[in-house]
């Protein structure tokens, strides 16, 4: 099976915008994670998000990836562009918008659905 | 934890900074608003920007004496 390591980079590099987060969108388990994910949704960001709860390996392997210590942590295309504080933060300046719009095309909201993929513990 | 401690870890990290608070959110000791202005945030992204209050923060951050943290970094200009 693939190592917990190489599935998390693979999301991250492969998924347009990821949510790492506490919970699932349709039952979100922390304060931060829901400012993360309502921040991403009044953007209109496709989200993917990744719930790091069932195993604390999870969070581990994605912090020592990512070097960025709490939980909620959003990807867009490979590049992390921080927690719930900062994704708060370019949401209401619209900086979030254009970043998905330069990174992702003008149409990035076509593909706004939410999808959730579960990490596999080794 | 009290706010005192890390007060002092980001004063010491951030020692031109022109506004540093730490607010303890909930009165229960592990939930914490931190504020700071400081011309070592100029020209840096919000990423690299929070980057160094976390690192300022790390050993609380480790212990898990902080359970949540909220961060709001300005450059000073």
């Amino acid at each position: 099976m693939t190592s917990l390591r190489d599935q998390i980079s693979d999301i991250i590099e492969t998924e347009p915008v990821t949510l790492f987060m506490k919970g699932t969108p349709s039952f979100v388990a922390c304060g931060n994670s829901q400012r993360a994910l309502s921040a991403l949704r009044a953007a209109g960001a496709p989200v993917t998000a990744v719930d790091i709860l069932p195993d604390p390996r999870f969070r581990q392997e994605l912090s020592s990836l990512s070097g960025w210590p709490t939980i909620p942590q959003i990807f867009v295309k490979g590049e992390l562009v921080g927690g719930a504080d900062i994704v708060e933060e370019l949401a209401a300046t619209g900086e979030l918008e254009r970043k998905l719009t330069d990174t992702l095309g003008e149409d990035y909201r076509d593909d706004r659905a939410e999808r959730v993929i579960a990490l596999q513990a080794a | 934890m009290a706010t005192e401690p890390l007060q002092t870890l980001l004063e010491q990290a951030f020692p031109d900074a022109t506004e540093l608070a730490v607010v303890d959110r909930t009165g229960g000791g592990d939930h914490f608003q931190v504020t700071v202005a400081s011309p070592q945030f100029e020209g840096l992204s919000l990423v690299d920007q929070h980057r160094l209050v976390y690192d300022a923060l790390a050993a609380p951050l480790a212990d898990g004496s902080i359970h949540e943290l909220r961060i709001k970094t300005k450059g000073t200009p």
